[in-house]
């Protein structure tokens, strides 16, 4: 399976990754060498083997319900960009 | 053409937990903006979520609720999106190995008939936050108090088949959910949201046409409108030779339209995969049977014992088991007065049309059950009519004491003195010469007249019953 430039693109685009056009045709190649190593990995039969979703063998903790953090408004908005009448402000993004 | 309609809906409902899904943040309605965001609500880099245990067990408490099958191993996955009110970059959802697998309900429909309705899954997922627009020059407010609130979002089979359906499926769910106490089911406030997949095929078609996605519906009221204009919309674009888009629509309840939404990515293209931060989340049969024991009896076992115990309709059973707090109220009221028939149509008619007419919650009834209890007790005993006891309702809403000296005070005790009251029959037979004569030649409908006359006189007080047979004895 082959992958190429527009499609390099196109998940640049999804992630929010700048990518040139020497250096896509560039990813492009990587990507698809993967993607061939993939191929050789999906051959294996993997019928009887169980998803894997965590390379750790343990299982997740839980925590009480219960609120444990106080309001740290202030200081969280000193180190932010921007912000103002307690709200955090980002470029406008309304469609 | 005849069309059939096909739904299915997402519906988002809010956990009410005290603290966020992965953080200990608390999630309050109506707080300063910012004041419950901390640095894991953030994504401040090196902070890792840690699952509150309550969200967990409320999902498999709904589970249980619908037959569903119980994940016993989840799995939490990303799904990857960019928008400013959701600072990691991605929503913690589940996709594949979701906490409550395919589950049904039973819907009552108007004809009477039930349907069951398919639950194809519910998962558990985090909120994003809130964008405001309005009032920064080119720039938007973010407040992120929402950003990780649990949601459990609950998705059916298509097998609504109209409008009214999705409402019924709607309420039914909203019931459950109050009834198990994982929500409050607020849709003004947002914690309960709907989602409605609609399409259209030709009636008798077995394969589905192609769906839209109509977001933002947040009331029963409009649940029912945008999908009949969604519906409407489709037909006339097939009848015109049209193709329906798949695509998302937003309903606009100041129109009444539903409208094609631009999406945020160039493709729905979200990316899923396992969650890193996250393990397995494993329960084991006595974490599930722990929950199993505190299931409350749910609204359909609560109305088929109404009709057994009290000997109710359906339908009165139906109506008193919508919630929980009314079925409790209505119980209360029967356990005090012992009238189970009569106190079903007090609760159902005079007093839920006084909480409908004032926007009351039953728990917040300025009448409690027990004083309810009380005046249907002097309905029982012929102390009042129930004509009079109308009166005195009103009074208590006014008056805190007690329903006899309500009574007492107003003096509207019923007259069941038979000498008093043929006094009064008397007066009306001698007053009304002219009436008499006319219901001893054969006229009977002017009874009601010698009723309205001797009931008029007795300011409303005498007993209807004893009134009338003494009217007729006399009229002979």
């Amino acid at each position: 399976m082959a992958l190429d430039k527009s499609e390099v693109e196109k998940i640049a685009h999804l992630a929010r990754l700048h990518i040139d056009t020497e250096e896509a045709e560039e990813v492009a190649g990587r990507i698809t060498d993967i993607l061939a190593l993939i191929d050789q990995m999906q051959s294996i039969d993997t019928a009887t083997t169980e998803p894997l979703a965590h390379p750790l063998d343990v299982v997740q903790r839980l925590r009480a319900d219960e609120v444990t953090e106080a309001n740290h408004r202030d200081e969280l908005q000193e180190i932010a960009p921007s912000a103002q009448e307690g709200l955090y402000l980002v470029p406008r993004v309304i469609e | 053409m005849q069309w059939e309609t096909v739904i299915g809906l997402e519906v988002h409902v809010q956990l009410s937990t005290q603290s966020k899904l992965f953080s200990g943040s608390s999630i309050q309605f109506g707080a300063e903006p910012n004041t419950q965001a901390n640095i894991f609500d953030l994504a401040l880099p090196g902070t890792l979520p840690v699952l509150n245990e309550e969200a967990l067990k409320m999902a498999v408490r709904f589970g249980l609720a619908i037959g569903a099958e119980i994940g016993m191993r989840s799995v939490f996955d990303r799904k990857n999106y960019f928008y400013p009110d959701l600072p990691k970059g991605y929503q913690v959802s589940q996709l594949d190995f979701p906490t409550v697998g395919k589950g049904s309900l039973s819907i009552e429909l108007e004809d009477g008939t039930e349907k069951t309705i398919g639950v194809t899954r519910a998962h558990m997922e985090e909120d994003a936050g809130k964008s405001l627009h309005e009032d920064f020059q080119g720039a938007s407010g973010i407040d992120l108090n929402r950003a990780g609130t649990p949601l459990l979002e609950i998705v059916s089979e298509p097998d609504l088949r109209s409008a009214e359906e999705a409402v019924a499926y709607l309420k039914k769910l909203h019931s459950i959910i109050r009834y198990l106490d994982i929500s409050d089911g607020n849709m003004a406030q947002g914690s309960m949201r709907c989602d409605a997949n609609v399409s259209i095929r030709p009636a008798g078609e077995s394969e589905l046409g192609t769906r839209t996605e109509t977001k933002n519906i947040n009331s029963f009221k409009f649940v029912e409108k945008a999908i009949n204009h969604e519906v409407q919309r489709q037909q006339e674009v097939l009848e015109d030779g049209g193709r329906i888009v798949q695509e998302t629509r937003l309903y606009d309840s100041d129109r009444d339209e539903t409208r094609s939404m631009r999406s945020k990515e160039v493709a729905n293209d979200y990316r899923y995969f396992p969650e890193p931060d996250l393990l397995p989340v494993v329960i084991d049969e006595s974490f599930v049977n722990a929950i199993r024991e505190t299931l409350p009896e749910l609204p359909d076992a609560k109305r088929v014992r109404f009709v057994e115990e009290y000997k109710l309709s359906d339908y009165d059973a139906g109506v008193l088991v919508t919630s929980r707090e009314l079925a409790e109220y209505y119980e209360a009221v029967v356990a005090r007065c012992g009238d189970a028939k009569l106190s079903a149509n007090w609760v159902s008619v005079e007093l839920q049309g006084l909480l409908n007419k004032n926007d009351w919650e039953i728990s917040a009834s300025p009448i409690q059950a027990e004083r309810l209890g009380d005046l249907i007790a002097r309905i029982i005993d012929n102390t009042i009519s129930g004509k009079i006891a109308k009166t005195v309702f009103e009074a208590m809403l006014e008056d805190a004491s007690s329903v006899d000296s309500i009574i007492e005070s107003k003096g509207l005790k019923q007259v069941t003195d038979s000498g008093a009251i043929e006094k009064l029959v008397d007066e009306v037979i001698a007053n009304n010469p002219e009436q008499v004569e006319q219901y001893r030649a054969g006229k009977e409908k002017v009874f009601g007249f010698f009723v309205g006359q001797a009931m008029k006189a007795s300011k409303g007080k005498a007993n209807p019953a004893q009134l009338n047979d003494l009217l007729k004895e006399k009229l002979k």
